[in-house]
C-alpha cells in the first residue's frame, strides 16, 4: 500500500534536485527556467497527493490554477529570453549586470 | 509488496533520474527532452492517486505545448555550451551540499509526522474529471474566468515583446507630420522671364 509520506518524500526529492539544479546551473538561463518547472512539479505532486489522501478535490482544483500560472509564466521567460538574446546575443548570466546589481 | 507499488516504485525511480539529468545534461536540447521524460513519470504517478484530469492535463500542457516552446528557443538560440558550463565543478559540491541538507530536514519532518498515517481514499463514485468541473464551475468560478484573463495577458505579452521593432511597416509619425512647414515642402525658384523669339 503506498502511503502519503512515499508521495511527500519524493516530491522532497524532487524539489531538492532542482534546487541543486539552480545552484550548479547558475550561468544557463534556460536549465534555470527548467529547474523553476521541475519545482513547480514537486509542489503540484504534494498538492494532488494531500488531496487524494484526504478525500477532497479542491487541492486539484489548486493544482489546475498553479499549472495556468506556471505556463504563463514560462512563456514569458521564454519571449523575454529570445528579446535578450536579439539584443545582447548571450543568455549568461553573468553577463547581464547593466544594472550594477 | 503490490502491483501497485512496484508501479509506483518503477515511475518514481524513473521521475528522479529524469530530474537528475535534467541539471547535469550538457546540452540543453537532452535537458529538455529529459525534462519530457520526468512530467510524464510524474503524469504516471499523477494517475495512481486517480487524478486522471490532472494527469492528461499535465501530458498535453506540459509535454505537448510548453516543452515544445522550450525545445523551440534551445533550438532556435545559438547558445555557447562551453562558456555557460564554466563554474559547473565550482558549485557542484554546493548544490549537492545544500541539496542533500534540504533533503534530510525535509524527510525528518514527514518520518516525524504525528498524524495518523493515511491511506488511500475508496474509489468514489463520481469520476474525476465530473467532480472537478463541478467544484470549478461552482466555487471556484471567478478564480478559473481569472485564469483565463492571466493566459490571455501572457499571450498578448509574449507577443509584444517578441515581435519585431516597426521599420518594417510603413507608417508615419503623427507629430512629425502635424509639426510640418511650409518650408519644409515647398522650394520656390526664381526663373527669370525668357523672351519670346
Amino acid at each position: 500500500m503506498i502511503v502519503l509520506s512515499d508521495y511527500l518524500i519524493l516530491s522532497a526529492v524532487l524539489f531538492c534536485i532542482s534546487m541543486a539544479g539552480i545552484f550548479i546551473n547558475r550561468k544557463n538561463l534556460i536549465v534555470l527556467l527548467m529547474c523553476i518547472e521541475l519545482m513547480l512539479l514537486a509542489v503540484n505532486m504534494n498538492f494532488v497527493a494531500f488531496s487524494h489522501f484526504n478525500n477532497d478535490i479542491t487541492g486539484q482544483i489548486f493544482v489546475f490554477f498553479i499549472l495556468t500560472v506556471a505556463a504563463a509564466e514560462s512563456a514569458i521567460g521564454l519571449a523575454i529570453l529570445v528579446v535578450l538574446f536579439r539584443n545582447r546575443a548571450t543568455i549568461n548570466v553573468a553577463d547581464l549586470d547593466s544594472m550594477k546589481g | 509488496m503490490t502491483i501497485e507499488k512496484l508501479i509506483f516504485y518503477f515511475f518514481a525511480t524513473v521521475l528522479v533520474f529524469a530530474a537528475v539529468r535534467v541539471i547535469t545534461a550538457r546540452n540543453p536540447v537532452h535537458a529538455a527532452l529529459f525534462l519530457v521524460l520526468a512530467f510524464f513519470s510524474a503524469a504516471a504517478t499523477w494517475l495512481l492517486l486517480q487524478a486522471e484530469f490532472l494527469a492528461i492535463v499535465l501530458v498535453l500542457v506540459y509535454v505537448g505545448a510548453v516543452m515544445v516552446l522550450f525545445l523551440f528557443v534551445v533550438m532556435m538560440l545559438d547558445i555557447n555550451i562551453a562558456k555557460l558550463r564554466e563554474g559547473f565543478i565550482r558549485y557542484l559540491s554546493v548544490g549537492i551540499l545544500v541539496g542533500l541538507l534540504i533533503l534530510v530536514e525535509m524527510v525528518l519532518v514527514v518520518r516525524t509526522m504525528t498524524a495518523p498515517v493515511l491511506t488511500a481514499a475508496p474509489v468514489s463514485a463520481v469520476p474525476n474529471i465530473e467532480a472537478i468541473g463541478q467544484v470549478l464551475y461552482s466555487i471556484y468560478i471567478y478564480p478559473f474566468e481569472l485564469a483565463a484573463v492571466i493566459l490571455l495577458v501572457a499571450m498578448v505579452a509574449a507577443i509584444a515583446l517578441t515581435m519585431r521593432s516597426p521599420r518594417q511597416h510603413k507608417y508615419i509619425n503623427p507629430s512629425l507630420q502635424v509639426n510640418v512647414r511650409r518650408a519644409d515642402r515647398i522650394r520656390l525658384v526664381n526663373l527669370p522671364a525668357e523672351p519670346k523669339d
